[in-house]
């Protein structure tokens, strides 16, 4: 009998076109996702060597990063940014890419269209150059970030050069406890692993927490395994997944026998991980990061770390001075840090379960004076379910703005950032210095907590929160 | 590709962990299509102030890294975006190499692509190399290492030696100046057997 394999051995093994003397395994790809920011050089790579992309029906774009989310009717005022939207515009009409422009029904952060449409499947190798590829992950995929070179690579081959990765299982036993989300799962797993806890390893999340968790906060957890160095994070499909994606644009015609094929995806019985870490759902509580790398977290009820505790001195030094940036002192209460912006959106936190959970939260209240909120819907799509249940009517009266699809404050490279000293309650995925605006302070936390976070004006324990 | 095989060249010293790529190259360089001219904006928030001066205190400001071709961290580096615009503003800085005692994956492969070598030690070992940089910083002096690829070992002028690991096809690769993708291609014929055998994966829409 064959030995037990595990759900990445499965997507592995399927996947190698070849594996020549001396040369590292080729892989095929089933999808790569592209967007303006990491592809324009790909592509002209390519047409400088006469090459031609070999699947171009596999390769979907969409332009997210760079895109402004105000109206969407006028022009965009950065001609750089301009000609790098007008760039991918281009190329996708000269190599015979589908992209799903501005304007376009379909449009939004790469990783939120790609479930949504259904171009994401179980049992795919999924690539886009960004790091955050990893989000695919959560529908049984096997999907990471690569760089540009790379992008060329897949382009040009449909297959990408790796040598096989090694496995780690993050078992979650037990269910959340109320008020506890899928976000404040996955940042206090980073908080266990560290931020290269997860190097050269897929984490493969299982157990009864993960299988408790709907499609969309499985994709937040997956979406930030890189944040624990982890390239990719899956989860093995289930009834969840294929009712997901049951009926889905691009959803196999042939629904039923697609379900029968992924039904084999998930571990074998007695397949063995490289490494595994066994977590409890209930030791989680509501997080907030202090620092400046998603690792640096603490609960609600905590207070920021004192450095001068800490008896090793690289990590005196890190802690210094990441509290030097973020203008905190050791042993402020997490509840006393005031906040000057509130960011609801991201590929981490913007889909359409997200913004129900952070209205349900400003319903009836009025964000605080002193506080500046924004909601950004991952995709157009989730911006019109949204409009449907009247979602946007809801924060607006609240006092939060209500954008276009798009990456925005996450990264900040489209007119969307914090000024200097701003402080900021994000739904984001990264705290890094200066990630948001040059100089702006970002603390990671779940929808609801960003949303509370703006009506107080400050961070509080969403577990205590009287909604109305 | 440019060939990598040996690389003799002063040293610049970042002691610091965990340097994610929104330091190495920020948000607001990545609106160019250009893969070159990035490294004017290499640790741009760091390097300059507010002004556009540079900033006194930065690490690659001091006189003992001027010129400095390889660069030396803490663990980690390279973290969080895939963006290869980091490696593209070092190597367009002038680095061939960078010393850490560990890279984030997306960003190790990165460096391969562009015939810059991650090189991984030890910790104690790249404390021993922060020692004697901070030595020959004290004297004013720049400190000089050799990256010998060809037979995987970093050394200076002092005595000091150490060798390094490399996966052997990325190692080729670096010393050939081989075009991965050109190598990929050869294998086409694997590639439609693939397909064939596999189907293509419907596409629908």
């Amino acid at each position: 009998m064959a030995s037990p394999r595990t759900l990445l051995d499965k997507i592995w093994d399927e996947h190698v076109v070849c594996s020549p003397a001396g040369e590292l395994p080729l892989i095929y790809i089933d999808r790569h996702l592209v967007h303006e920011v990491t592809s324009p050089q790909a592509f002209e790579a390519l047409r400088l060597a006469g090459r031609q992309v070999r699947r171009p029906e596999a390769t979907f774009a969409t332009p997210d990063h760079n895109v402004p989310t105000t109206d969407r009717r006028l022009p965009i005022a950065d001609p750089v940014s301009k000609q790098q939207i007008d760039t991918l515009r281009a190329n996708c009409r000269e190599f015979g890419v589908r992209l799903f422009d501005l304007g376009d029904a379909d449009q939004g952060i790469v990783h939120i269209i790609g479930p949504e449409l259904g171009i994401t499947q179980p049992g795919m190798t999924i690539v886009c150059g960004d790091s955050h590829t990893a989000t695919h992950g959560a529908l049984g995929a096997l999907a990471f970030g690569i760089g540009t070179s790379e992008v060329e690579h897949v382009l040009a081959t449909q297959t990408l050069r790796q040598a096989k990765p090694k496995s780690f299982e993050v078992r979650v036993n037990g269910r959340l406890s109320p008020g506890v989300t899928a976000k404040d799962l996955v940042l206090w797993i980073i908080g266990k692993l560290s931020t290269e806890g997860g190097a050269g390893f897929v984490l493969e999340y299982t157990g009864e927490c993960i299988r408790s968790l709907g499609m969309s906060e499985r994709m937040t957890v997956c979406n930030m395994s890189i944040e624990a160095g982890a390239r990719a994070g899956m989860i093995a499909p289930d009834s969840t997944t294929f009712d997901y994606l049951r009926g889905r644009d691009f959803a196999p015609r042939d629904f039923d026998r697609a379900v029968a094929a992924w039904e084999r995806l998930p571990s074998d019985p007695g397949a063995t991980y490289d490494r595994v870490e066994i977590f409890s759902a209930a030791d989680v509580v509501p997080q907030v990061t202090w620092g400046t790398n998603p690792a640096q977290v603490v609960g609600v009820d905590g207070s920021v770390p004192d450095a001068g505790s800490l008896a090793d001195p690289g990590e005196r030094a890190n802690v210094s001075r990441a509290l030097e940036y973020m203008g905190l002192a050791g042993g402020t209460l997490i509840a006393d840090i005031p906040v000057d912006r509130v960011f609801i959106g991201s590929c981490t936190n913007s889909r359409i379960e997200d913004l129900r959970a952070a209205a349900s939260v400003v319903q009836g209240y009025q964000v605080a004076p002193s506080v500046r909120a924004m909601v950004v819907p991952g995709s157009s799509r989730v911006k019109r379910q949204a409009e449907k249940e009247g979602l946007d009517l809801v924060f607006q009266a609240a006092g939060f703005d209500w954008r276009e699809a798009g990456c925005s404050m996450c990264l900040g490279m489209n007119p969307d950032t914090l000024a200097p000293g701003e402080r900021c309650a994000s739904t984001s995925n990264r705290n890094f210095e200066g990630r948001q605006g040059k100089g702006g302070r970002t603390h990671l936390v779940s929808p609801a907590m960003a949303a509370a976070a703006a009506v107080r004006g400050h961070f509080v324990d969403i577990r205590d929160w009287e909604y109305r | 590709m440019e060939p990598f095989t040996t690389h003799a060249g002063i040293v610049a010293v970042l002691d610091r962990a965990n340097v994610d790529t929104d330091q190495i190259i920020p948000k607001q360089f990545l609106k160019r299509i250009e893969r070159t001219g990035f490294g004017q904006f290499l640790f741009f928030d760091w390097r300059f102030m507010p002004d556009g001066s540079p900033n006194p205190t930065f690490e690659l400001n001091q006189p003992e890294a001027a010129g400095a071709t390889i660069l030396l961290a803490r663990r980690n580096f390279g973290c969080g975006s895939s963006r290869e615009h980091a490696p593209w503003a070092l190597v367009d800085y002038g680095f061939r190499a960078v010393i850490a005692p560990s890279f984030a994956d997306i960003f190790f492969n990165n460096c391969f692509q562009n015939g810059m070598v991650p090189v991984r030690l030890s910790e104690e070992d790249v404390g021993e190399i922060f020692r004697r940089a901070a030595a020959a910083g004290a004297l004013g002096k720049p400190y000089r290492l050799e990256v010998d690829l060809e037979a995987c070992v970093v050394r200076d002028d002092a005595g000091f030696e150490r060798s390094f690991e490399v996966e052997p096809f990325r190692r080729r690769c670096l010393l050939e100046g081989l075009d991965d993708i050109g190598l990929s291609l050869a294998h086409t014929d694997a590639i439609a057997a693939w397909e064939a055998a596999h189907g293509l994966p419907t596409v629908a829409g």
